[in-house]
């Protein structure tokens, strides 16, 4: 006798690897990306945080949304589309983008792969389908196709992620530079790896067709053995990546497109991506009014604190008076004791024109179902937290 | 190479009308019309030897302001153009007359009751009618003048009183049905007054939306219809005479094939246009009388254009549903009934006879009982037609631009065919007095006339892409996010028919 399942659409899609994913999440704790099930932890956040740190972790990046964008006007469509000159990306190479609407208000932020000079990827946190059809419209010869089911996608990131790779068999990945893709013949089919994360650290991320996805982890894994390889969870990775300074969306930005209220969202400008706006590239979408914020200034500056203490900031108001009497001059977007730094380390959206002010984070906190609160002196930091030279180093130390 | 202040695309009356005020102002202007001669859908089209017509068959509303301004009338416009009557047709030979104010022909109570219909249609018509001439304000516009006209705007319309303020904001959007029914009994009269309020639209007598609103800009002024002398032509002669007066420049078999666009550090800048055969016109300001789905995704391209400013762009509704049929008569055709067809007739003998030739359009068929609106211009001039023969005209709804299974030959001659059965209905004879026809369908009319959907408002007059949202915001005061770039077509407030204000507004707007 067969049952079917009445509340089969509605419940999260499994995402290629969730066959290895399920048997490691001892903890069942899973939460749900784009529809998808993924694992907030394995195990311990803070475990796995540590062996990105040390050794290597895994990121199962399969719910990332994914689109290829092929054809000779391809190159045009997403140059009028992102704010980033895309004639500037090389050969197999990686861009960090962010795309506006016409208010020149972020829509999301994403990385565009150069694999020819009509073909790209774009890959972004939430679906884009909507926007990416309308940003097509007019072009002539440009096709759009979603292939988030259509390639695994898994991170690999940590000291020892790329001597797992070498292991792997992958030669010659140690010559790939930041923001590289390589290409690796894999059981008749290719394995895209590009050197690329979310963590601020040395990564890669790999790149494969769904069929050969289990097939990929578990060589990888096999390889990974004895470079303490560990899959890791959405814990994890806002931990590495507020180290590294990096935004992320539901927490320092508003995606625009889902914003109800005016200003409810943000400019490139105020998330100091400005460095992200070519301004002497061909038109882009949302341009001039990108140039008035630039221009005027915008109303608030993301900004890195470093905070006296060690009680995370986490969602307090910021002062420019110790006393925190007067109106506050910003908020605290993410915070946390950094274990890397060892320091108390927040992102905060300062109003510009208080960034100079002395800075003072009211933060609230619980001691055993009693509640404290604290004014502690905040330190603005212009370079990321955590930059340890092996994310950059070409080719990366061995292990 | 020469510099011209401004370049406008298009020499339809409204481009001409633009060209006029800006030479006026001491412009530089040429004007680059596609066609062999000015005028657009106005133009003359001798169809059959001998015998000619216009797109545009009679003017009902166009600006008595601009005509004086630009002295059409020492450019050769007949002041004393023939009204015609509109007169409503019904099946059985019987006829009701709509003529300089008042109804005639109908049972009951309706000649009555049009006085007062007309008394309050006429009150709300002369409260809008200021705001044809006007820039619409910018929506979230905080300027000083953008202020000013939504206070002028609201004075008007509160100047009405407070009754016929309120009645004026329960009709403004009411189905033409529910107007009719409660204004009147007789079916022809509900029929042939609710045409106004329909033609040239994708609506019909139960559509709610702007049936109501393009009544009332067609009251602009006196409301009646004329042919001036020589065709609706002869209008746009004394229009490009009057600009031709004044210094502009036109030429035309000059096809635009881009809007040439530089950029300097602060973005995109219009500087000229490039024509069909690669010559380069440097300008000032370009002026586009071309539709705003042509001027923007054609002669800008998307490329230059902002990704949710061209998908507005490219969802206006530019359907149109209007065919045009033309016949060459070797003799005046009679119509059961009428003593002479000098008047504008109009062939929907009840509501439900427009409703249902509207419903097969919506869906993309052609109506089996077509209903028009019939003209007979050489009534009314000397050189339509050559002499004891005649022109008959008529407008045919519903023809959809896009036809189920696409335009064909065949299809268009059966739509023909059905067009003229309609006709001999009224007037028995006629099959037997044609030398020629030709009909236009909406894609025809694209096709000749470059205008997107054979529209004849460019765009959809319709409550979502009216006044600050014509063609839609972002390029809803004449400007465009291209300075330089400038729209004076009917798809710009406040809309379609031969009227000029949006001629006239675009130029105020560059002169600012």
């Amino acid at each position: 006798m067969t049952t079917t399942d009445p509340y089969a659409g509605e419940r999260p899609k499994l995402t290629a690897f969730y066959p290895r994913a399920k048997e490691l999440n001892i903890r069942d704790a899973w939460q749900v990306w784009n529809g998808y099930k993924f694992a907030e932890c394995y195990y311990d956040g803070e475990y796995e945080y540590f062996c990105v740190r040390n050794t290597c972790g895994t990121y199962d990046i399969c719910p990332m949304q994914k689109y290829k964008i092929k054809g000779r006007d391809a190159e045009a469509m997403l140059n009028r589309m992102v704010t980033r000159d895309v004639k500037k990306i090389g050969l197999n190479r990686v861009a960090y983008c962010v795309w506006c609407t016409d208010e020149g208000r972020m829509i999301d932020d994403g990385t565009i792969f150069k694999i020819a000079d009509d073909n790209f990827m774009l890959t972004c946190g939430s679906p884009c389908t909507a926007w990416l059809r309308k940003a097509a419209f007019g072009f002539d010869d440009v096709t759009v196709t979603d292939v988030t089911d259509d390639i695994a996608a898994l991170a690999l990131q940590g000291p020892t992620s790329c001597a797992t790779l070498k292991k792997m068999g992958l030669d010659g990945i140690d010559t790939a530079k930041p923001f590289d893709i390589q290409f690796f013949p894999f059981h008749g089919e290719t394995l895209m790896v590009s050197r690329t994360g979310f963590t601020g650290d040395l990564g890669y991320e790999l790149w494969i067709p769904t069929k050969l996805a289990i097939q990929m982890w578990d060589e990888l894994y096999t390889a990974g053995e004895d470079y303490g390889i560990q899959p890791f969870g959405e814990t994890a990775t806002n931990m590495t990546r507020l180290e590294a300074g990096f935004i992320m969306p539901a927490m320092e930005f508003n995606e625009a497109l889902r914003t109800v209220n005016l200003n409810h969202d943000q400019t490139p400008f105020e998330l100091s991506l400005g460095w992200l706006v070519d301004f002497d590239k061909p038109h882009f979408s949302g341009r001039a009014a990108l140039l008035e914020e630039k221009k005027r200034g915008p109303k608030y500056t993301l900004t890195k604190l470093d905070i006296e203490g060690n009680k995370p900031a986490e969602e307090s108001y910021i002062y420019n008076d110790k006393r925190c009497k007067g109106k506050e001059v910003g908020y605290v977007t993410s915070a946390m004791w950094s274990p890397a730094v060892k320091a108390n380390i927040a992102l905060a959206m300062i109003k510009t024109e208080h960034l100079d002010d002395d800075l003072w984070a009211e933060i609230y906190y619980a001691k055993e179902l009693r509640q404290y609160s604290r004014v502690a002196r905040c330190t603005r930091k212009t370079k990321p937290f955590w930059t340890p030279p092996r994310a950059r180093a070409t080719p990366p130390a061995d292990y | 190479m020469k510099q011209y202040d401004s370049i406008i695309i298009g020499a339809g009356h409204n481009g001409l009308v633009c060209a006029a005020y800006l030479a006026r102002d001491g412009q530089r202007v040429l004007v680059l019309e596609a066609a062999g001669a000015p005028g657009g859908l106005a133009a003359n089209r001798e169809f059959h030897p001998g015998f000619h017509a216009s797109v545009a068959h009679s003017t009902s509303h166009f600006s008595k302001k601009i005509a004086t301004d630009l002295n059409l009338a020492a450019h050769g416009l007949d002041k004393t153009a023939n009204q015609m009557a509109t007169i409503g047709l019904g099946a059985n030979g019987e006829h009701v007359i709509v003529d300089r104010g008042a109804l005639s022909g109908a049972g009951g109570d309706d000649n009555g009751a049009y006085q007062d219909y007309m008394r309050l249609m006429r009150r709300f018509a002369d409260a809008l009618k200021p705001s044809w001439m006007k820039t619409m304000p910018r929506i979230g516009g905080t300027g000083v003048s953008d202020l000013l006209t939504f206070a002028q705007m609201g004075l008007k319309i509160r100047g009405l009183g407070k009754k016929d303020m309120q009645e004026f904001m329960r009709i403004a959007t009411l189905p033409m049905r529910d107007l009719m029914d409660e204004n009147f009994d007789d079916e022809l009269v509900k029929a042939t007054l609710s045409w106004d309020g329909l033609i040239g639209a994708k609506m019909a007598p139960r559509s709610p939306n702007s049936a109501v609103l393009a009544l009332l800009y067609r009251l602009a002024e006196d409301g009646n219809h004329s042919i001036p002398s020589g065709g609706v032509s002869g209008l746009i002669n004394a229009l490009a005479a009057s600009a031709t007066a004044s210094g502009a420049e036109i030429r035309c078999d000059a096809i635009v094939d881009r809007v040439l666009i530089n950029s300097n550090e602060n973005g995109l800048v219009a500087s000229g246009v490039q024509l069909a055969d690669g010559e380069k016109i440097e300008a000032s300001n370009v002026i586009s009388a071309a539709d705003p789905k042509t001027t923007f995704l054609n002669l800008v391209g998307v490329e230059n254009l902002d990704i949710g400013f061209t998908n507005r762009v490219q969802r206006l509704r530019c359907d149109g549903y209007v065919a045009k049929l033309h016949l060459a008569l070797n003799g005046l055709p009679g119509f059961t009934g009428l003593d002479k067809p000098d008047g504008r007739m109009i062939v929907a003998p009840a509501m439900d006879a427009i409703e249902f030739a509207f419903d097969h359009a919506k869906y993309g068929e052609c109506p089996n009982n077509p209903v028009l609106e019939v003209v007979i211009p050489s009534m009314h001039g000397t050189s339509m037609a050559p002499d004891g023969q005649h022109v008959l005209s008529a407008h045919i709804m519903y023809v959809p631009y896009a036809l189920k299974g696409g335009w064909t030959d065949a299809a268009r001659d059966e739509m023909c065919d059905r067009a003229i059965d309609t006709i001999a209905q009224y007037a028995p004879g006629i099959r037997e007095q044609i030398i020629q026809s030709e009909f236009l369908t909406p894609a025809d009319l694209e096709r000749d006339y470059r205008v997107t959907g054979g529209h004849w408002h460019h765009t959809e007059f319709a409550t979502d892409q009216l006044l600050m949202m014509r063609p839609t915001y972002g390029a809803a005061q004449y400007n465009t996010p291209i300075p330089g770039l400038y729209l004076c077509s009917a798809g710009s407030h406040p809309g379609g028919d031969i009227v000029g204000a949006a001629g006239h507004n675009a130029a105020r707007e560059v002169l600012r």
